[in-house]
Formats: structure tokens, sequence, C-alpha cells
């Protein structure tokens, strides 16, 4: 501990000790107790104690009755618990102290045992507490186990869940040293405490109370979860005919938690691979559960990398029962059906299974996530039914849209719950999307995007659902199969695309924001996607598509401003922007949108479409747009102008992003393609060097660098300093006049970066010769600086002086403080 | 200058259902002589849509005496249906694409020769024109009236409105059927229902048509012709429109009321407007007696648009909620047809066209002109016209502007800051929106292109809106977006076909739809609920959509067109009060824990449906009995009242009793009632039952006596 920190400690100690002065809030103490571990991790606490007897004085102090903070008992419960943690200190505070605090004669019966932070302290001091065997000991003599047992019924549900926890820990612990080494070892033969945890669990399974139930279960989750050593085996087999009684029951009492414990188990590398029952319950679990409840339960197993075939099956199906049922309801191919439920279980109607509009939503919206999740693994189930899974899909769509038309009473039902149901029909197109990723027979496609279009078209899809709806079209078009030998669109898609076209300018003018903001954003994939292609761009030069386009760079909604930028950045791009037709102006309206482009960077209001206008030129001259490459230095040097006033630091973040693909083209690409690695030096003559940076310094890249390095944005700052290193190991062959201080101008730029630094930026550089820059760059401590800048800008607050110096400054312990508080 | 007019049986939405009828009207009947003791079945006898009744129990009858009885017509607004539909013929081509070609409503003849497709009809070919293979009716317009063959109307003694739609008959009730009642309203409803009124009156008579067509109703002409003609109902009732005289008449019959307002009706019931929040002092109404409650909802909007709220916590705890009005459209969300609506405009102005709104003057307008107020900037369209043309465009605009009380919280707030609760001030203020009684005069100056214009009828039969189809129809650059749910457009489009423009059909109906109305029926829960058939099932055409109808618990109770429904409910009890020295003079006493009886003698007096209990006149004392009378004579009421018992028998320790005292083969029989007590011996019967008990006993009456005796021990008495 540092000098400063112990003279601290014992003023802070005292003010924690007295009941007088207020406390300082949680995150200090919380920010304390880190500073001790760190200590106490690093070296002895018993020297720590020694070494600083305020420590002890306050762990003694907290024992007499009086009207303590709970906080600050909490805190010394928890202290008390990290220096007991190693065993020497263990012994050394056990005499008295550990008992009056542990044990009943502590907080445990006194009226702070109410505040439920003193009782999470408890819990957390005895979880650091117990880490040898003594401390096994000390709980046992203390009966500290069975105040746990209470405590996983507590109201807070902090209390609760860290005292099933210190469960867990305590039966590790003390089965660490008795059965690790042999496997064959009985639950009989355990030590006492585990014994006795291992009762308590098995009565608490016996109980009929759901709660005790759930706690018991949850217990078991956590073991099995987290320890994976041979006597986890030794307790499932001893549990399992317990935990299989509960699914006897009608219903099944804390199903959630029992899914949970049987999946934790099933994913134990111990425990799967041996035979104890396991694939057995599941299957039994999974047909007793009801279908919500089991739905988690199949996701889970059919995530498992190892698992019978036959119970991967049975998930599968049960995974698929809700939307077998929406097939069966809307009568479609039992063709379908069949392959969709390969067991060839009892089918389950609609009204079981999908009996209120609640649960049938909830169901699907659940059903379908899961799907979504286990499409892209390795160990979906195979085959995997593509085909009844998109009909399914389709289905729910056009019966949420009210275009299917059920003939049965439960489809009509059906009908009922989900017409208009937003939530449903968001899932139902991410999962669509999802499945754009594998093949499905043409008609079905063609259904795809006529749904797809339906819901684009439909003025009562919701902007959310708008959102999705040109999420998952965008997927199915990118996944249509290309025409071979040309590049272009399948027929089908360009047919779809005819029809959407002219739906995206009545989206384009929506009053709705957000519709307007995801239909550029689909634009700006598309065109990102497909510009090169012919059809695409005949149908899109078409419509009237790139005209509505420029006219929402001045929307009032700022995220649609920065929207219209980026797809007119694209549009511009691919060269499918509308040109005039008047021969007078031959490409006067394309440097027009270079110049509202800059009218945006300069002028408008809010950040992201400044950004985006950094966003679009960045790639303009990456790509060299013909509106750039024409005058590449004017367009750098105006635009860096206009970014270095910009307030917001990611645009000027951006700008040096910009300086650096300049940077790259004037100085030739890195051979590496990360800027900062470290280049061997070329054996580049003299002049050509001086020559290439000349036109950096025409367009002030150094001046912005320079400004960027001292940012008061940290990101800033380091991204300047990353650009500059990258320079400087580019001018490391340079050999122009060596040392910073022999020419007259390489000292005054000095002097003025220093004053920068000091905070004054109001005078600029001016010209730079390339000689200066090189000499510049060569006497900065930039790799200091990238040191400095790699820390977190909070360093000197979270040091552990200025938190003691804090924490008393804000009780007034510290005199010197006083004067400044006038 | 011919005016040819189409005839078509208008029919609701989408499809061919009828909506329900939402234009309801709520009408109170009297029986001036009617007689206490008459059978209530000679009154209940057929009456147009469902006729709930509340039969108040009377006792005595002092001065005149009204029986109440409920009905709501199932056909009230008429006029804003129009079921005729005038028809205007659009195959003209225009001289000169101007505004100023004042009326030039031309006669219709696309060269078919109706004589040989009609040949039996040559008399009335004069009458019926063709248009893109439909066939219209030339004719001055004319309106299907209210049902009136099962109504007499002249009996009616009240009628409330519920909003400024519902009126638009009401000079027909008022000036030709003997109506003598009251009409009630609320403010906003009578300004706007004459703004209404007096746009219809003025579009009618601007091009007045000597001729009206007749020939054609003749019902043997009428089955021959092509449908929808020959399906028109009852159209030797239809009438020409009224005259202002007329309105101005109908109007000055309206007695206004406010919101929560309670009136009086004879005594019997009372009536209150709560708001429904669909249109400006739009009103459900409740019709309660002091132990009934009656809901008659109807034209309500749940959603926040700038009327006042919907008042739902006045209608909770009714016994019956009479529930219709429900939108027309119930497949459309009105956010997104707004949506719809300025997409499309925007989209049209934008490539240079013009944008035609066939509208009311009042109403959804508002809303669309708040919606463009806040999207014009957003689109790009700050330098668009928009013009309001209507002979009441200025009063409607005004009006809206003064009636803060009733809207919504938001625009109430504004006036106090003070500012205008509408935008559409500000609009006029920076001259965006223009407004104009008619085409003449200024609007042809100022008129510019590309831009918006709102103007009426929404039905395209006639007003200025005639104009502009026939001006911009032409060009596929310029669209025509329909907003009111009231008509078809593709039958108001009809007789403009061949059409060159642009149509969108973004129909915005803010009334109920079957979601809203589960939520509002779970949270008024009323314990019936009364409604047309239609609502009951989904509609034909989407026979599947079981989201599009009325699912409620118990089932809610239908009627169809001139049935009569009996209300669910049976009055049982009727108030008195009591005069507070008679309520003094009362001793109760108390005879199980909370409960205490007492008993009362006084005078029921019964005026106007109240009753009262007054104290008796005081006994004339015998002034020196000189002549004495009997005292039962003059005060009946005096005389000595045996007490009153109450408690019950309990058999097991009755018998006990009889065996005390002597009375042996005692014989025990239960009964669907109660306990029959048998003496064998002594030959008597005690008959026990719950609120009686007999002793039959042959002759014995020392044997009778002693037996009361013994029964009354187990009873209370006061």
């Amino acid at each position: 501990m540092d000098p400063e920190c112990s003279q601290l400690l014992p003023a802070l100690c005292s003010v924690l000790a007295d009941p007088r002065q207020p406390v300082a809030d949680d995150t200090c103490l919380e920010k304390l107790l880190d500073w001790f571990k760190t200590i106490t991790e690093a070296g002895s606490s018993l020297l720590l104690l020694q070494e600083n007897p305020c420590l002890l004085g306050l762990l003694c102090h907290v024992l007499k009755p009086q009207d303590l903070s709970p906080r600050v008992l909490a805190f010394s419960l928890r202290l008390a618990g990290m220096l007991a943690a190693q065993e020497d200190c263990f012994q050394y505070l056990q005499g008295e102290l550990l008992p009056r605090l542990f044990g009943e004669a502590g907080p445990l019966g006194g009226a702070a045992w109410t505040a439920p932070s003193v009782r999470s302290g408890w819990i957390q001091g005895l979880r650091s507490l117990a880490r040898h065997p003594s401390a096994l000991c000390f709980l046992a003599d203390c009966g500290a186990v069975d105040t746990i047992f209470s405590l996983q019924g507590d109201s807070s549900l902090f209390v609760a869940s860290a005292a099933g926890q210190l469960l867990v820990h305590i039966l590790g612990l003390s089965l660490q040293g008795a059965a690790e080494g042999h496997p064959g070892l009985q639950t009989g033969d355990w030590p006492v405490c585990a014994q006795k945890i291992v009762s308590h669990i098995e009565e608490s399974l016996r109980s009929a109370a759901t709660p005790q139930i759930t706690q018991a279960l949850n217990v078991l989750t956590t073991t099995f979860g987290h320890c994976h050593n041979p006597w986890t085996q030794v307790l499932w087999v001893r549990l399992s005919p317990l935990v299989a009684c509960l699914l006897e029951k009608d219903p099944v009492p804390a199903a959630h938690s029992l899914v949970d414990l049987l999946l934790s188990v099933a994913r134990s590398s111990v425990l799967s691979s041996s035979s104890c029952g396991l694939w057995e319950t599941l299957a039994q679990t999974l047909s007793h559960l009801s279908p919500t409840q089991a739905g988690p339960l199949a996701l889970g197993i059919l995530k498992l990398q190892e698992c019978p075939q036959a119970l991967r099956a049975q998930a599968f199906a049960v995974l698929l029962q809700p939307l077998t049922c929406v097939l069966e309801a809307t009568a479609q191919a039992p063709g379908l059906l069949d392959s969709l439920d390969g067991t060839g279980g009892a089918s389950v109607t609609v009204d079981t299974l999908l009996p209120s509009k609640a649960a049938c939503v909830g169901l699907l919206c659940r059903t379908l996530a899961h799907l979504e999740l286990l499409q892209p693994l390795p160990q979906r189930p195979s085959p995997w039914p593509q085909a009844p899974l998109l009909g399914a899909t389709v289905t729910i769509l056009r019966l949420c849209s009210g275009l299917a038309t059920p003939t049965s009473d439960a489809g009509g039902h059906l009908c009922a719950f989900l017409v208009g149901c937003v939530r449903v029909q968001r899932a139902a197109l991410d999962f669509l999307g999802t499945l754009s990723q594998g093949t499905g027979p043409r008609e079905l496609v063609t259904r795809v995007f006529a749904v797809l279009l339906e819901y684009l078209t439909s003025p009562d899809s919701s902007p959310t659902v708008l959102k999705k709806a040109f999420q998952a079209t965008f997927r199915w078009l990118q996944s249509s199969p290309e025409t071979p030998g040309c590049s272009d669109l399948d027929p089908h898609a360009q047919l779809f695309l005819r029809e959407l076209l002219p739906v995206l300018p009545k989206r384009l003018c929506s009053p709705c924001w957000e519709v307007r903001d995801s239909g550029l954003e689909f634009l700006t994939q598309m065109i990102g996607h497909w510009g090169g292609q012919a059809g695409f761009r005949r149908a899109l030069l078409a419509s009237e598509v790139p005209e509505l386009t420029e006219q929402l760079l001045r929307d009032p909604e700022s995220y649609v401003r920065a929207s219209a930028v980026a797809a007119m950045g694209q549009l511009s791009s691919q060269g499918l922007r509308v040109t005039p037709a008047s021969p007078e102006h031959p490409g006067g309206r394309q440097k027009s949108l270079l110049a509202e482009l800059l009218r945006i960077l300069s002028t408008d209001s809010e950040g992201f479409p400044r950004r985006a206008v950094m966003h679009v030129f960045t790639q303009w001259l990456r790509d060299g747009h013909a509106d750039v490459a024409g005058d590449t230095e004017r367009f750098v040097a105006r635009v860096l102008q206009v970014a270095s006033q910009d307030l917001d630091w990611e645009v000027r973040a951006q700008g040096l992003e910009l300086a650096l693909v300049f940077l790259e083209q004037t100085l030739g690409r890195p051979s590496s393609h990360c800027p900062y690695a470290v280049t061997p030096p070329v054996a580049a003559p003299p002049s050509p060097l001086a020559q290439a940076l000349r036109p950096l310094c025409r367009v002030q890249l150094f001046e912005f660098a320079f400004r960027a390095l001292f940012d008061c944005d940290r990101p800033v700052a380091q991204k300047s300093c990353d650009l500059l290193l990258f320079l400087r190991a580019q001018t490391a062959s340079y050999s122009g006049p060596q040392g910073s201080g022999s020419v007259p101008e390489v000292a005054s730029v000095e002097a003025a970066l220093q004053r920068w630094q000091a905070g004054d930026q109001g005078q600029p550089l001016g010209y730079l010769e390339p000689e200066v820059v090189v000499a510049v760059l060569r006497s900065m401590d930039l790799e200091g600086l990238r040191g400095v800048l790699a820390e977190s800008s909070d360093r000197v607050e979270k040091s552990p002086q200025s938190l003691l110096q804090d924490m008393l400054a804000t009780v007034g312990a510290l005199g010197e403080d006083e004067a400044d508080c006038y | 200058m011919p005016y040819p007019f189409g005839l078509r049986r208008f029919h609701f939405g989408k499809g061919s259902r009828q909506w329900g009828g939402p234009r309801k009207t709520a009408v109170l009947r009297r029986f001036e002589s009617y007689s206490p003791h008459s059978s209530p079945p000679a009154t209940r006898r057929s009456y147009p849509s469902i006729g709930g009744s509340l039969w108040l129990k009377t006792f005595t009858l002092s001065h005149f005496f009204y029986k109440l009885k409920l009905g709501f017509t199932s056909q009230g607004g008429f006029v804003s249906q129009l079921p005729l539909l005038p028809v205007r013929a659009p195959n003209l081509t225009m001289q000169c694409a101007q505004i100023q070609i004042n009326y030039y409503y031309v006669g219709l003849w696309t060269g078919h020769d109706f004589h040989s497709q009609f040949p039996s009809f040559a008399t009335c070919s004069k009458e019926l024109k063709e248009c893109s293979g439909h066939v219209f009716v030339d004719s001055v317009p004319e309106f299907c009236l209210p049902e009136t063959e099962l109504i007499d109307l002249s009996t009616v003694d009240v009628i409330l409105i519920s909003n400024y739609h519902c009126m638009m008959a009401l000079p027909y009730i008022t000036e030709h059927t003997g109506f003598t009642g009251t009409v009630y309203a609320t403010e906003p409803t009578v300004q706007i229902g004459r703004l209404l009124m007096e746009e219809l009156v003025n579009f009618i008579e601007r091009v007045p048509k000597a001729q009206s067509a007749s020939l054609w109703k003749n019902k043997d002409i009428q089955r021959l012709l092509p449908s929808p003609l020959k399906d028109a109902v009852e159209v030797s009732t239809w009438r020409r429109c009224y005259t202002m005289q007329e309105v101005n008449s109908a109007l000055s019959k309206i007695q206004l009321v406010g919101y929560s307002q309670k009136i009086e009706l004879f005594g019997a019931v009372q009536v209150t407007p709560l708001s429904s929040g669909y249109a400006l002092g739009s009103s459900n109404w409740i019709i309660q007696s002091h132990y009934e409650k009656v809901s008659y909802v109807s034209g309500s909007s749940l959603l926040t648009t700038h009327p006042q709220p919907m008042d739902q916590a006045s209608l909770k705890n009714s016994d019956v909620l009479v529930l219709t009005g429900l939108t027309q459209i119930p497949t459309a969300n009105p956010d997104g047809m707004v949506g719809e609506f300025c997409s499309n405009l925007a989209l049209t102005v934008r490539n240079g066209g013009n944008v035609l709104v066939p509208c009311y003057p009042s109403g959804v307008i508002y809303d669309l002109l708040e919606c463009l107020y806040q999207y014009i900037d957003s689109a790009g369209l700050s330098n668009i016209p928009f013009y309001f043309i209507s002979p009441v465009a200025n009063s409607s605009l005004e009006f809206s502007q003064i009636f803060a009380e009733w809207l919504c919280h938001n625009k109430q707030t504004k006036v106090y800051l003070p500012e205008p609760p509408f935008p559409h001030a500000e609009l006029i203020q920076t001259n965006k929106l223009k407004h104009y009684p008619s085409l003449h005069g200024d609007f042809s100056s100022d008129f510019r292109q590309p831009c918006v214009v709102f103007t009426g009828h929404p039905s395209l039969r006639f007003g200025d809106v005639v104009h502009f189809m026939e001006l911009w129809g032409k060009s596929s650059l310029n669209t025509v977006i329909f907003t009111e749910p009231d008509f078809s457009y593709l039958e108001a489009l009809a007789p403009y076909q061949p059409l060159a423009m642009k149509c969108i059909y973004c129909p915005i109906d803010t009334r109920l739809n079957f979601i809203q109305v589960s939520k509002l029926l779970k949270e008024v829960q009323p314990l019936h609920v009364v409604c047309p058939e239609q609502y009951t099932q989904p509609p034909p055409a989407q026979s599947h959509r079981m989201d599009l109808m009325i699912d409620c618990q118990p089932p809610a109770m239908s009627y169809r067109r001139a049935e009569v429904l009996a209300l669910p409910f049976k009055r049982r009890y009727e108030k008195i009060e009591i005069m507070p020295e008679l309520a003094d003079s009362l001793v109760p006493m108390e005879i199980k824990p909370g409960i205490s009886l007492a008993t009362v003698s006084a005078v029921l007096h019964t005026k106007d449906n109240k009753h009262v209990l007054q104290p008796p006149p005081r006994p004339t004392q015998p002034t020196g009995g000189k002549k004495r009378k009997r005292a039962s004579d003059d005060i009946p009421d005096c005389k000595v009242l045996k007490p009153l018992l109450s408690g019950s028998i309990p058999v097991e320790q009755f018998v006990q009793a009889l065996e005390k005292h002597g009375f042996s083969d005692i014989k025990v029989e239960d009964t669907a009632k109660g306990h029959i007590v048998l003496l064998q011996e002594a030959e008597t019967l005690i008959q026990i039952e719950e609120d009686s008990t007999h002793i039959i006993c042959d002759n014995d009456e020392m044997l009778r006596v002693r037996l009361r005796d013994l029964v009354l021990k187990f009873l209370q008495k006061f």
C-alpha cells in the first residue's frame, strides 16, 4: 500500500466507525473493497492488518451496539471475509472477531439484520472467507449453513440468489479434497457439511412448495453449470430420481428452473457422456411440459453437441408444434405437415396449443425466435425442413395481415388472434430473413416475395414491421440466384424489383420519419449490391427514387438526412444520379451534390448527417470518385478545414480517416494493411519523399492532425497519434535536415504545439515545409503520448489515494478543502 | 341545360356490406292517453329497429302521465348517406380547361341507343342515361327519408342527436311529419350541422333543375332496369332537398345541451349527453331511471384527434348498451390512411400534378390540415398552395377555433396561451391555405398550379368538386384522393369514366373498430349489448375475419331492420321519497344486525312520475260528540294495526313444543315449499311455508288459537 494511502486510512476508518458522520455512497465503498481485494490478492492480508491496525479497529468497532449505518456494517463484513480468505489471517481473526461478526452473536440476531444490504454483506463475507478447510469448520461451528438455507427464501432477490450461490460454493469446497480423487465415493461418505447441503436439497425437492423446489433446482443448476468434477456425477445419480418425481406432478412445479437444471446437466461434460438416465429424463420432460415451457428445453437440446438422435427428433417436433398447428389450421398440404412433424406424434390442435390471443402470440414469437437461433447452427437438425418452415412463416405473415383465408374454425380463430399483431409480424419477418440462407421451391419463393411486397405496400404496416420487411426483402434478393453469365438478378427477382420500385417513392414520402429512414437504408443497401447491374440500374433510373432521395437531403429529421446522404453517396458513386438534360450545364448537378454535402457538413445542426457526409467523402476519396479525382487536393483541404471546426468528435475522427486515405494515396499504400505496423525503412531517394509530402502540406493535413493530437476527446487524439506514427515510420528514411532545433521554423512550430497542448489552440501553424514536418515528427514523443492516451481517461480519479481523499472530503475531514468551498 | 343524375343505391364500405346504420337517432315516444291499468302489450306494437322499453310502475295518477318508450331508428340520417347519387356527365370534352366555365353541366350522350337496349322503356328513356356501361337516372337529386311507415313521428316526444352527420334529415322530420317534440343536441353539433345543411342546399340550389325523373320509379319498369337501379328500395318515398327556410325552422326546435348535463324527461327518465370523441360536440347518450341505465353509443372514437376524448367512465354499470355507428372500413387503420394520404399527395405534387380531395367542410378535414401542417415542410411542399372551397369554408374554419370547451385537452390549453387551437390558423396566416366560398371571384385570379384542393361534395355528384374532376380528370399527373368513408369511390367515379387521373382511396374513419369495441366493452362491462346484426358476424366478403365482429360475453343481442327487441331487463323498483316530517316519525326496529324495519302509514302522492310519501291527514277531533261518526269512515288508515311478524319456524323445535303441549302422533311431511305438520288425532294440518303458515282444523277455534299462539312464539313481532 502506498504510504500516502496508509496515512489517509486511519482517518477514513474513524469516519466509517463514527455513526454521526454521513457515510460515503455505496459506490465509494465498493471501490474501496475493490482496492482491498487487489491488495490482498497481491500480498499478505495478515501483513496488511498488522501494518494498518486501524482496519482491525474498524472491524472491532462495528460489533459494538450502536446505531451504525447498514452500509458500513455490510462493508465491514465483506472486508473481514476478504481478509480471512487467507488461512493465516483467518487464524489471526478467528479467535473472537469472526464468530462475533458471522455467528449468532453478531448482526445476525440484531436489528441491522433487517437491512438487505447487511444480509448480502454477510453472505458475501462468508463467500470470500470460505476458501480453505478451516473455514468449513468455522461455518459448521457457527451454524452458518442453516442461516444460508433460510436466506435462500429471502425477500431480497439479491440476497436469495447470493445465498444459493454460497451453498454451491460451500458444497464445492467441502468436496474439493474429500471426493476429488475418489470418483466412486458415495454421498454417504461425503463430509458432514456436504451431506447437510445435499439433504437440504433433497428435502426441498420433496417439498410441496414450489418456491423451495425452485431454490433447490437453482442451486443444482449452478452446481452443474460451474463444477465439472466427478463428484457431480455422484450427486446427479442420487438426486435424479427426485427430479424425475417432479415430472409426475401436474402441473410440473418450477418448470423453468427444471429446464435450466436439465440443460445445465446435459451440457456438463462429466454427466452427458455417462449414462445416468439423463436422456430419458430429458425425453420425459419434453413430453410432460406445456408447449410454452418445453420450447426453451427443446432449443437447448438441439444446441447440444452430442445428443441421441431420437431425443433431437423429439425436441425438434416440440419446437415445431406451433407451426404445425398453423399449417394444420390453414389446411396446408398434408405432405408439408408430414415432413415438418417428423415424429408423427399425436397432433396438437390449435385450441389446446394456442388457446388465447396472449398464449398464441407469445408461443409463436418464441418459436420463431428459437428457430431463428437454430437455423445457422452447424448442429441444427438435418434434414432442415426449409420448405414447410417457409410455408408456415409465409402463412403466419398472411394471417397477420388478414390476407389468408382459412377455411376451418381453428384457422378463423388463429386469424382473429393474429390480425394486425406487430410482435408476431416482426418475429416472422426476422425468421423469414434468416430462411433466405437456404433454398426453397420456386413456388414458395414466389409466395415469399408476394408476402414481402404486400407488407411493403400495405399502409397498415407499422414502421418497425416495415423496417423488418425491408431487411428480409434485401436478404431474399441477395440470396436469389444470379442469372448465369450476366451476373444480373434472376428474372423473378427482377420482376419483383419492378413491382417494388414504385412502392419505394411512396415510402420515401411517408410522414413517418422511421419509414423514410428505413426506405433510404434499404435503397443504400440495394445500390451497394446491385448498383453495377444493368437491369437494376434501368429500373432505378426509370423511377422517381433518385430525385426523391436528393430531396430528402433537406429532411427535417436528422436521421433521415444522414441516411439520405449515405444513399446519395452511393447513387453518385454508381453514376445513378439523375443528370440534367441541359447541354449548357454538363455535370453541373453532379458538382452541386458535392457542394450540397459540403453545405451539410458545415451547416447541419445535427451530428448524424455530418458524420454521414464524412463517410461518403472518405469512400469517394478511396474509390476515386469523379468529383474528387478532378481536384483531390482542393477537396481534401476543404473537407479537413470544415471537419477540424466540427464540434462532434466522430466527425473529426472521420476526418482523420479521410486524411489517412489521402496519405496512403499520396505516399503509397503501406505493405501491411495495418497502418500502425512498423515498416522497414524504404530505400527511397530523399527528394521524392519531400515531393510526396508537399501535397499533404498544401492541404494542411498536418495542422489538422496536430490539432487532433491535442483534442479533448481521447479517440480523436489516439487516432491522430496513430496517423502521425504511421507518417513518421514512412518518413524514417528521409535524409533531410536532422535535429529539431536546427531550423528556426521547427522551434516555432514546437512552441506553437506546446501552446496547443496547454489548451491555447488559437494560433494556426500556417503552411509547413515537409522538412519542418519531418523534423517536428521526429522530435515528438509520440510513443509516450500514445501510452498516455491508451490509459483510460479516469485513471487519475481511479487511484486509491484519490478515492480515499474523495471519501474524506465528502465528510469534510480534509481541512484544506474547506477554503475551496468559498 | 340538362342535369343528368345517376341513381345508385349506396352500399356502405367495401363490398356490399351495409355497416349497421351509422347514423342513429334515439327517439323518445310519448303516449299521452295511457291509463295505468291498460295492458302494456297494447302499446308494444311493431316498431322500427329495436324497441327497447322502460316500463315505469305507477301507483296513483294525479295529473297527466307519461309512459316512455325508447326507440332507435335504424335509418336516422340519410342525406349524408346519399342513397341517391346524382350523376353528372363527364364524357364531355372540355373546350377550355379553365375553372371559369361556370357550371357547365351538360347532358350525357355517348351514342348508345337506349331504345334498342330497353325497347319497352322508350317512355322513360329520357330519364335514363348511359356512361361506360352503367345506366344512370337523369334527375334532380333526391334523398331517401328515414323509416316512417312503422313509426308515427308526430307521437315522438324527444329526438336525441348524436353528431352533426346524424341530423341531416332533421328538417324532413320537424317540418313535414307533425312532430311537436323537443330535439336535444350540443352546440357544435347544431352549428356544424347547420353548415353541412347550408352547403348541401347551396350546392343543390346553385344548379336548379326543373324536372325530376319519376317514370323509372314505376315498379314494373324498375324491376327490369339493370342493377343497381332495380335494387333500389322505397324509391317512391325519396324527396328533393329541403330549403334553407326549412333548415332554419328545424334548427330552431333544437334545445342546446352540454356534456354531462342531466335532462329530466317528464320525471320518468334522465338523459345525459357524454363526449363520444368522434367529432366536435359528438355525443353518446345515457338514458336512465333510478334503477335502470341504458347507454346509447353511436359514432364514438378512442383515437386522439381534435374532439374531447370519449367519456367511457360514465358508461359503466349500464344494464344495456346499445352500440352502433362503428367504423365503416374496419380494415383501414386511420393512421396508415393518413400516411397514405400524405405520401400520395406529396408524390403527385412533386411531379407537378394537382391533388383533389372531395370532402365535407368539417370533421376529418381539420385533422388532415393539421397533419399537412406538420408534413409539408418535411416533404418540401411549403410552396404548394392549399385551397379549401366551400360555401361554408370560412365559417367552418372559424367555428372550429371557437369551440374550445369541446376540444381535446391539448387544444384547450392552447386557448389559454392564447393561441388558436388548430394550426390551420397559421396556414391561413402564412397564405399556405386559402379558402373561398366558391369558384367565382377571387379564386379564379388566385388559382395557381400545382395545388391541393379540398372541396365537396364527396359523392362527386354536385358541388365544386365536379369542375375539378372535369378540369383535371384527363391528366395522369393529377390525383383524386378519397378520404370520406361514406361513399364508394368506384361508384362516385363511375360517371366520369374513362378517367386518366390517378385515384387513391384512403378512407379515414376514426370511429370505433372491433378491437377498440372489445376494449371498450371490457372496460365498461354492460350487462347486455345490443347492436345491429351486421356487427355480430364477419363481413360476407371476408368471412374468415373473425376479428371483424363483436366478441363479448354474454353475446350481443342483435337486431335487423324493422325488428322489435325487448330489452333484457325488468323494472322492479321505483324510488319513493319520504317527507322529512314523516321520516321523523318512524321508529325503526332492528330485526337482524344491520337491518331495521319500521311501519309507515302515509299517503302516496304521484305527479310527473315522481312519488312522494306524505304524512296522512290528521284525524279530526270529535267536537263534543254531537255527531259521532265511525272512526273508520274518516281515517281508515288509523285503525289499530296488528303487529308485523318476522322470522322462520324451526320445524323440529316446533314439533317438540307441540309434544310438550300434549299433542301426540305428530307427523311431519316435507313439501316443495316447506313442511306440513299433521296432527293426526286432532285431524289438523299446520302448513308451514317460507312466507305463510296455515292452520287447518275442523271448527275447533280453541285448538286453532292454541296452535296459533304456539306458532307465534317462534316469530318476532314489531
